[in-house]
């Protein structure tokens, strides 16, 4: 694809992006293209940038500089319209932040439907329950009543509900537990090839990011250090200095 | 050495709710040296417990029987509070999982060093500073005047992880528990601590016990390995053996692991059988 060209086969295209917090320049000019129905992961360390890039697409963060340009619309740095969010839903890595403790999960999802405008909202809400593996059981509790694994199923269900094109993915098993980890992938990864979504996920596990996407960019410092596809991970057919670090943390401890 | 440091026979923690009783760790046994020794299990395996249970932290309307918890031939179980808090951090230390909840955030790094050292060392203001100092040293902090008179807010995770390891091993104990100490760290960072826990607690001949979920990273990092499901432990193995683990909870865990250069869609997931309850 080339730089600049927007084709229909683009699902999102960020262009020199910069977000900055009073002094602090939290993304520089970062450019970044996902084609439709691709997986897309960005690693990097806390701090790096990688959260951001996701939350100045999303519209909760602004943006200083650049173009956003989600579906073939572009998008200022703030406001978002209602067909924005029909298309690109987000999901959060902190299951206990992410839900509203005095809502039930029928409520929960219930409320994006009702702002969307969908009919059909009671079947809706049993097949979305169904799809992320909880049955009709789980719908009238409270998100206290739930462990982590579940509450990010409902998460996920609830973003998965307005049947968007495009996922964004912050973090999304980082606060899980090993077992549970892999079972929400699994979930993640079904849900894509059911509905061909595009997929933008952020993690700081490399073996996540392989498992789970086709190309990554790995972020340092507000910038994107290098784009690389997955399999140069294995190959180690990358660059930067940068990716090296993060591939040899991710091999775990070595005494010596 | 004559015994062993730690002894824990058939230890079970017993909650009381509404609805009768949660067991929360039934039937633990194992011994502990100066080695260093890994618990694993999901959330709810009651690894925490019983971390928590040999430190004397279980809460009060918990109950704890065991037919035997000793720590150097004290029997922990009849201890009075007394003699429990002489223990607390001066022969017992424990590392807590997030720095940013279990350091006091209204106290100077330095003061809270110092406060532990004070609470069991007679010591002068000017040589307890001295001891913080050079504590804050051994865990690689560069500039220990600074930090030392930050506030836990003003330092980085990885930075909070290192002062509550110095404010650990700051009065020597003889015994480490480590439950999940660098789960809420980043990746590049939890390198960085776990080799700096690994060179001190190799130093200084201590016993650990590492609590974690994460087998790949407890299995490289100890000599010897618990794995725990619902309360229980289910096999015991020596981390290199790790590869013969013949029990399928411990193989689930090893196997559920997305890993760079595998390709397994869907990934395997563990299974739960009721008979491991038993």
């Amino acid at each position: 694809m080339k730089m600049g060209k927007m084709t229909d086969r683009t699902a999102l295209s960020v262009r020199d992006m910069v977000v900055t917090f009073d002094e602090y320049v939290a993304l520089d000019k970062v450019s970044v293209d996902v084609a439709t129905g691709e997986s897309f992961g960005i690693v990097g360390e806390s701090g790096s940038g990688k959260s951001t890039l996701l939350r100045a697409v999303a519209g909760l963060n602004r943006f200083e500089e650049g173009t956003l340009t989600v579906d073939g619309r572009n998008y200022k740095s703030h406001g978002r319209t209602k067909e924005f969010y029909r298309t690109v839903q987000m999901v959060f890595q902190d299951p206990y932040g992410s839900l509203h403790p005095r809502q039930t999960v029928d409520r929960l999802l219930l409320e994006p439907l009702v702002i969307h405008g969908f009919d059909n909202i009671d079947a809706r809400i049993a097949r979305a329950l169904d799809e992320v593996g909880l049955g009709a059981g789980f719908r009238f509790r409270y998100s206290h009543q739930l462990s982590g694994g579940q509450r990010q199923r409902i998460a996920i269900a609830r973003a998965l509900i307005l049947e968007p094109k495009i996922l964004l993915l912050d973090e999304p098993t980082s606060a899980l537990d090993a077992s549970i980890q892999a079972e929400i992938l699994n979930l993640l990864e079904q849900a894509r090839k059911d509905r061909n979504l595009t997929f933008v996920m952020v993690s700081h596990d490399l073996g996540v990011i392989s498992h789970m996407c086709e190309r990554v960019a790995v972020m340092k410092n507000g910038q994107i250090v290098e784009t690389v596809p997955v399999e140069a991970l294995e190959k180690r057919a990358f660059s930067a200095d940068y990716t090296r670090q993060l591939l040899v943390a991710s091999e775990g401890f070595r005494r010596g | 050495m004559s015994g062993p440091l730690l002894t824990v026979d058939d230890l079970r923690v017993t909650f009381p709710t509404r609805t009768g009783e949660v067991q929360a760790v039934r039937g633990v046994s194992f011994t502990l040296g100066r080695e260093r020794l890994g618990i694993v299990g999901e959330s709810g395996s009651g690894k925490s417990q019983t971390g928590r249970a040999i430190m004397g932290l279980t809460p009060g309307h918990a109950k704890i029987t065991a037919s035997k918890l000793e720590f150097d031939g004290i029997d922990l179980l009849r201890v009075t509070p007394k003699q429990r808090r002489n223990l607390r951090g001066k022969r017992i230390g424990m590392i807590l999982q997030d720095p940013k909840y279990s350091l006091n955030p209204v106290m100077t790094i330095g003061k809270q060093i110092i406060e532990t050292l004070l609470a069991h060392e007679k010591l002068s203001r000017s040589q307890a500073r001295n001891r913080a100092l050079e504590m804050l040293e051994a865990v690689q902090i560069r500039d220990p005047e600074r930090v030392f008179g930050l506030y836990p807010n003003e330092v980085s995770g990885g930075m909070g992880q290192r002062v509550m390891i110095a404010m650990m091993l700051i009065c020597g104990p003889e015994m480490l528990i480590a439950d999940e100490p660098t789960s809420a760290l980043d990746v590049t960072v939890q390198l960085d601590v776990l080799s700096i826990l690994d060179k001190l607690v190799a130093e200084r001949g201590m016993g650990l016990v590492f609590i974690s979920h994460d087998l790949r990273l407890v299995s490289s990092f100890c000599d010897r390995v618990i794995v725990m499901y619902a309360g229980r432990i289910v096999e015991e193995l020596p981390s290199a053996d790790l590869a013969q683990a013949k029990h399928p909870y411990t193989q689930g865990l090893l196997n559920c692991l997305p890993t760079i250069g595998t390709d397994r869609h869907p990934l395997p997931v563990l299974e739960r059988k009721a008979e491991w309850l038993a």
